[in-house]
C-alpha cells in the first residue's frame, strides 16, 4: 500500500515517527497529522453515515472532515495538527472501553 | 368527515400550531369536527421544535401522569398516526443525583409515582458504575424509567400537523392571528392580513404568545418566556442507550443529555435565555453553554472528548407553578386553552392533542386535567 | 475617550493592514487568528524549518506575500497577538475565544472582521472520495507542506484558483492529467473589457494558460462534471466536453472548486444584516463603501465580507481601519480614503469580470442527481433535500435544515449551502433569494466539551 500525497520538496527534515492504527508512520517534523497519514495510507476516518472512507478535504479547518480518533479517545483535527513523536491516531472509532467509558 | 360548509368556517379554530395545536388538530379530524389551525410562522418553529425532546414521564408533577400514560401510548403509535416514527427511542430514562437530597428526591418520587402505574427502578453506586460505565464517579444514586426514551422534536410537530392537512384539517401557515373576538355564538378570528374566520369554538394553542390572547377575555395569567440553552455534539459512536439528567435542587446546575442512533449526544439545561418576544429573538448566550460544560463532564466524563457543532435557543412559556395552562376557560362559553408547558410539554404534547380533541367534542376529558385550569390563576388579578 | 480597544479577527492581508493602519493611529489592537502563522490563507506560510524561497511558494506574488509577513512580524510588540485563537461566538459587545480549550472574553469598542473565505463547492458524484480535495486545499497541500494531492492530479471546477494551481502543480512537476472548466470559453472572451481593469491580473490568468498549453497539459472549457469515479478512492474524472462527447480521465486526486465564499459565521452571529446581491447570486453582510456593517461598531474586510482577491483584502483591510478611527472621531486623511475606494472600485469591476468569465454553474448544482451527497458531513442526498420541499413542504433552507439534516453537520453548512440553495429554490421553483440562507449558529467551528474558562 502506497500513499496519496506526494513530497515534492522540504524532505530534508528531521523524521517524526507516529502510528496509525497501530502501524509506524514515517513522517517528517513539520508534517500535519493530515499530511503524515496520507503520505503513507489511503484515508483517514471512515463516514459515520455509511458513505465510506474519508480523507480530508478543505486542508485548512473549515469542512471538519478529518476529525481523527487516538487511542485514549482523544480527537483531533488532523489537517490543523501538527505531528509530534509517538502520537497515535485511529482512522476507525475506537471501542466502548475506550469511548465513552472513562479509561 | 365533513368539510367545512363555507371555506371560512369551521367547527373549531386553533389559535398556534405547535405540538399542541397541530395534535389537537389531527385528532379533532379523527372526531369528524372540520378544524383550522392558524400558525404564524412554520408548524413546530417554537417551543415545539427547540427543546431537548426528552420523553419522560419521570419527573412530572403526579397530577401530570394520566395525561402522560395517556400521552405515552399515542407515541406509541406515531408510525400508524402520522406516517413516521420522528426518531423516538424507547430507551430509557436516567435520573441522577451527587447528593443526599437529590437521592431523597428521586426515592420519594419513586414511591409516589408507583401508584400512578409508572415503574421506577431505584439504582445505586456500585449498580450504575457497572450497567452504565460511562456515567460520573460521584453520582450516589440513580432512577430508571425504562419505559421513557426521547424523539426528534424538530420532525415531531410538523410531522403531526402533515398528518392532520392530510386527514382534511386547513392549516394556514406564515398567518398572524392579530385579534379574536367572540360575538353571539361565534368567535371572529382576525388575521394582521386582514383575513377573518369564524368558528363556534376556538382553542388558544400560542406558546408564549397566549397571554394578550387569554387577558383580552378577562383571563390574565402571569406567562413568562423564556430560552431554553441547548447545544449538540458531533456524532460518535452510538452507545449511550437512556436519555440521562441530573436530579438536584441547586439551580443551574440540572443538565441533560441524549445520544440519538446518529451518534449526536444533545444536551441543555443550566440556565435559561431571556426572550424578546418584540423581535421573537432569543440568543443563547456562550457563556451559558460553558457554564454546562463542567456539568456535562461531571455527569458523563466521556463527554470531554467530544465538540459541540451546534447550539441554539428557542421560545419557550412558563407559569410560576411549572404546570400548563388547559382545559375550558373558565369565563368564555366554546374557548379552550392548551398552553404555557413550561418547558416540559413534549412527551405529553399528542396527549393533549387527544384529551384537547375529545374535551373540545365531547364536553369532558377521560383524564384528569382539572389541576391546569386557567381559573387557578384568577385569585392573583 | 481612553484608548479604544479595537479588535481584529484574522491575520490574513486584510487583518495585517487594517492592524497596521490602527498602530500607525497610536491605537494597540488586537489580533485574534486561528492559524499558528498570519498570512491568511492565500499568503500561508510554511511552518519553521521549510526553506523554499519566497518565490518558489508564491509566484507572482511573491513581493506581496513578504510584505505582509514582514508587516506583521514588525507588528507583533505593538499590538496584542492571540494565534491559534478561535472566535467562536460574539454576543453584543464581547467576543468569545478559545485557545488550547481555554475560553477567554474580549470586549471590544470596535470589531474588525477580516475572516476571509474558503472554496465554494457544489457536489459531483463521487465527490467525498478520498482523494476529491477542494482547489484551496491542493494549494495548501504544495504551498505549505510541500506535497502534491496525488500522482496524477485532475483540477476541476472555474475560476482564476483553477488556472492558478493547475500552473503551480505543473511548475513543481506534478502530472495534471486535465484542467476541467465548467465555463465557456466564450464567456472568458466577453469578460476581457472588465477585466482588463486589472490588466496585470489579467496578464498573469493567461500567463497561466499559456504555460499549461505549453506543458501539453489538456485544458478543456465548459466542461459538465459527471462523475469523480472509484470504488474506495479516486480513480478517474468523467465528464462531458464541451461539444458532447463524453471523456474519461484516469487520475487519483481531484482538486475542486467554484470560486470562493465568505466566512461570515461571526458577521451573522453579530447581527448583521444580511443582503441578497442578485448580481452575483450571493448573501452577503451589508458594508457600505468602507466596511461599516449594519451593527454600529462592527467593520467587515477582505474576502470574509466579499470576494475581491488578495489585493482587494489589504486594501478593504486599511479602509475598515479608517473607518473605525474615523468613527472615533480620531483625525482620517480623506485624500487616503479616496484613493483606497478608488482602488476598490477598480477591483469590483475585475470581480464582475471574473464572475462574467468564469461564472457560478448554477445549472450544474439544480441538476444534480437524486442519489448524490449533496450534504457531506451528514451523508444527505440531493433527493433528500428535494423531498423536504415537495413531501414536507420546507419553503426555505432553515426549514429543510431541521427537516432533513443538510446544513446541520460539523461544517455548518460551509460547502453544501450554496448549493443547497440552488437545488432548494429550482425544486419549489422560486428565486434563489427565496429560498434563503442558513442562519448562523454558534460555535463558529466544532467548540470541545473540554473548554475551561481560564484567567489569562
Amino acid at each position: 500500500m502506497h500513499g496519496r500525497f506526494v513530497r515534492v520538496a522540504e524532505e530534508d527534515r528531521p523524521k517524526v515517527e507516529l502510528y496509525v492504527d497501530g502501524r509506524v508512520c514515517h513522517a517528517l517534523e513539520g508534517d500535519t497529522v493530515l499530511v503524515a497519514v496520507l503520505s503513507q495510507f489511503q484515508h483517514l476516518r471512515e463516514s459515520e453515515f455509511g458513505d465510506g472512507d474519508r480523507a480530508g478535504f478543505c486542508l485548512m479547518g473549515a469542512c471538519q472532515d478529518c476529525w481523527v480518533w487516538t487511542p485514549s479517545g482523544d480527537r483531533l483535527r488532523a489537517c490543523s495538527t501538527q505531528v509530534g513523536s509517538g502520537l497515535s491516531i485511529l482512522t476507525r472509532p475506537p471501542g466502548e472501553d475506550i469511548w465513552p467509558n472513562p479509561t | 368527515m365533513a368539510a367545512p360548509v363555507n371555506n371560512k368556517a369551521t367547527d373549531v379554530i386553533i389559535v398556534g400550531g405547535g405540538l399542541m395545536g397541530a395534535s389537537t388538530a389531527l385528532f379533532l379530524r379523527h372526531r369528524g369536527r372540520s378544524v383550522r389551525l392558524i400558525e404564524r410562522g412554520l408548524v413546530g418553529q417554537q417551543a415545539s421544535g427547540v427543546n431537548f425532546g426528552n420523553i419522560r414521564r419521570q419527573g412530572r408533577r403526579l397530577d401530570q401522569l394520566p395525561l402522560s400514560n395517556r400521552a405515552r401510548a399515542i407515541w406509541q403509535r406515531l408510525p400508524e398516526l402520522v406516517g413516521e416514527n420522528c426518531e423516538y427511542l424507547c430507551s430509557g430514562q436516567l435520573r441522577v443525583s451527587y447528593e443526599a437530597e437529590g437521592a431523597q428526591d428521586l426515592e420519594a418520587y419513586a414511591r409516589e409515582a408507583r401508584e400512578y402505574g409508572l415503574e421506577l427502578e431505584i439504582i445505586g453506586p456500585q449498580s450504575l458504575r457497572r450497567r452504565y460505565p460511562w456515567l460520573g464517579h460521584d453520582i450516589i444514586l440513580g432512577s430508571l424509567a425504562p419505559e421513557d426514551g426521547h424523539a426528534n422534536p424538530r420532525l415531531t410537530a410538523p410531522a403531526f400537523g402533515r398528518a392532520a392537512l392530510k386527514a382534511g384539517a386547513l392549516i394556514e401557515e406564515n398567518t398572524e392571528v392579530q385579534a379574536i373576538e367572540k360575538s353571539g355564538e361565534d368567535f371572529q378570528v382576525q388575521t394582521v392580513s386582514g383575513d377573518s374566520f369564524r368558528a363556534p369554538i376556538v382553542m388558544l394553542a400560542a406558546g408564549a404568545w397566549a397571554a394578550p390572547f387569554a387577558d383580552h377575555f378577562g383571563e390574565p395569567i402571569p406567562l413568562v418566556s423564556r430560552g431554553p440553552q441547548m447545544g449538540v455534539t458531533e456524532p460518535v459512536p452510538y452507545r449511550i442507550k437512556p436519555s440521562v439528567g441530573v436530579k438536584t435542587r441547586v439551580p443551574g446546575e440540572t443538565v441533560y443529555l441524549r445520544q440519538v442512533e446518529r451518534g449526536n449526544i444533545v444536551f441543555g439545561g443550566g440556565m435559561r435565555n431571556e426572550v424578546d418576544l418584540e423581535t421573537n429573538r432569543v440568543y443563547p448566550r456562550p457563556e451559558y453553554t460553558l457554564h454546562q460544560l463542567p456539568l456535562l463532564r461531571r455527569l458523563m466524563p466521556g463527554i470531554e472528548k467530544l465538540r459541540i457543532i451546534r447550539v441554539w435557543s428557542g421560545i419557550e412559556g412558563y407559569l410560576p407553578d411549572d404546570q400548563p395552562v388547559m382545559g375550558p376557560s373558565d369565563k368564555v362559553p366554546g374557548l379552550y386553552y392548551a398552553f404555557g408547558f413550561s418547558g416540559a410539554g413534549f412527551q405529553i404534547g399528542p396527549g393533549v392533542g387527544d384529551v384537547m380533541a375529545e374535551l373540545i367534542a365531547t364536553g369532558a376529558s377521560s383524564t384528569p386535567i382539572d389541576s391546569f385550569h386557567i381559573r387557578r390563576f384568577a385569585a392573583t388579578t | 475617550m481612553a484608548q479604544p480597544n479595537v479588535v481584529i479577527i484574522g491575520a490574513g492581508p486584510a487583518g495585517v493592514r487594517a492592524a497596521q493602519t490602527l498602530v500607525a493611529a497610536g491605537l494597540r489592537p488586537t489580533v485574534v487568528d486561528e492559524g499558528m502563522r498570519s498570512g491568511g490563507q492565500i499568503y500561508r506560510r510554511q511552518p519553521a524549518g521549510f526553506k523554499r524561497p519566497y518565490q518558489a511558494l508564491y509566484g507572482f506574488e511573491a513581493k506581496k506575500a513578504r510584505a505582509v509577513h514582514d508587516t506583521f512580524d514588525d507588528l507583533t510588540t505593538a499590538i496584542d497577538y492571540r494565534p491559534e485563537t478561535l472566535a467562536w461566538n460574539i454576543a453584543g459587545n464581547t467576543l468569545h475565544l478559545v485557545a488550547n480549550n481555554v475560553a477567554d472574553t474580549l470586549d471590544f469598542d470596535a470589531l474588525i472582521l477580516a475572516t476571509g473565505a474558503t472554496d465554494r463547492l457544489l457536489p459531483v458524484r463521487g465527490w467525498t472520495l478520498p482523494g476529491c480535495f477542494s482547489l484551496g486545499a491542493a494549494q495548501i497541500a504544495l504551498k505549505a507542506q510541500a506535497c502534491a494531492i496525488g500522482r496524477r492530479v485532475v483540477f476541476l471546477g472555474t475560476g482564476p484558483l483553477l488556472y492558478l494551481i493547475s500552473y503551480q502543480y505543473a511548475k513543481a512537476g506534478v502530472d495534471v492529467a486535465a484542467v476541467l472548466d465548467t465555463s465557456p470559453f466564450s464567456g472568458q472572451l466577453r469578460a476581457l473589457p472588465l477585466m482588463a481593469s486589472r490588466p496585470s491580473l489579467l496578464a498573469k490568468g493567461l500567463y497561466y494558460r499559456a504555460q499549461l498549453m505549453l506543458r501539453r497539459i489538456p485544458v478543456h472549457s465548459g466542461v459538465t462534471p459527471l462523475q469523480i469515479e472509484g470504488e474506495s478512492t479516486v480513480s478517474a474524472v468523467r465528464f462531458r466536453g464541451a461539444t458532447g462527447g463524453v471523456k474519461t480521465i484516469s487520475a487519483d486526486a481531484v482538486g475542486m472548486g467554484f470560486h470562493l465564499r465568505s466566512e461570515t459565521q461571526l458577521a451573522d452571529l453579530a447581527l448583521c444584516e444580511f443582503v441578497f446581491d442578485e448580481t452575483l447570486s450571493q448573501w452577503a453582510p451589508s458594508a457600505d463603501a468602507d466596511g461599516r456593517s449594519s451593527i454600529p461598531g462592527v467593520y467587515l474586510a477582505g474576502d470574509g465580507v466579499r470576494i475581491l482577491g488578495a489585493d482587494a483584502a489589504e486594501i478593504t483591510g486599511e479602509l475598515a481601519a479608517l473607518a473605525a478611527l474615523s468613527d472615533f472621531e480620531m483625525p482620517v486623511s480623506a485624500h487616503q480614503v479616496e484613493i483606497l475606494r478608488h482602488s476598490r472600485e477598480r477591483m469590483e469591476r475585475f470581480r464582475r469580470g471574473l464572475a462574467m468569465a468564469f461564472p457560478w454553474p448554477a445549472l450544474l448544482a439544480r441538476v444534480v442527481e437524486d442519489d448524490v451527497l449533496l450534504c457531506r458531513c451528514e451523508a444527505i442526498t440531493a433527493g433528500e433535500l428535494r423531498s423536504s420541499a415537495n413531501c414536507l413542504g420546507a419553503p426555505e433552507l432553515n426549514r429543510s435544515k431541521a427537516l432533513v439534516r443538510v446544513g446541520m453537520g460539523r461544517c455548518q453548512g460551509r460547502y453544501c449551502g450554496h448549493a443547497a440553495a440552488e437545488v432548494l429554490a429550482h425544486t419549489r421553483g422560486e428565486s434563489l433569494q427565496d429560498a434563503g440562507r442558513l442562519r448562523g449558529q454558534g460555535p463558529v467551528k466544532p467548540l470541545s466539551v473540554n473548554t475551561r474558562t481560564g484567567v489569562r
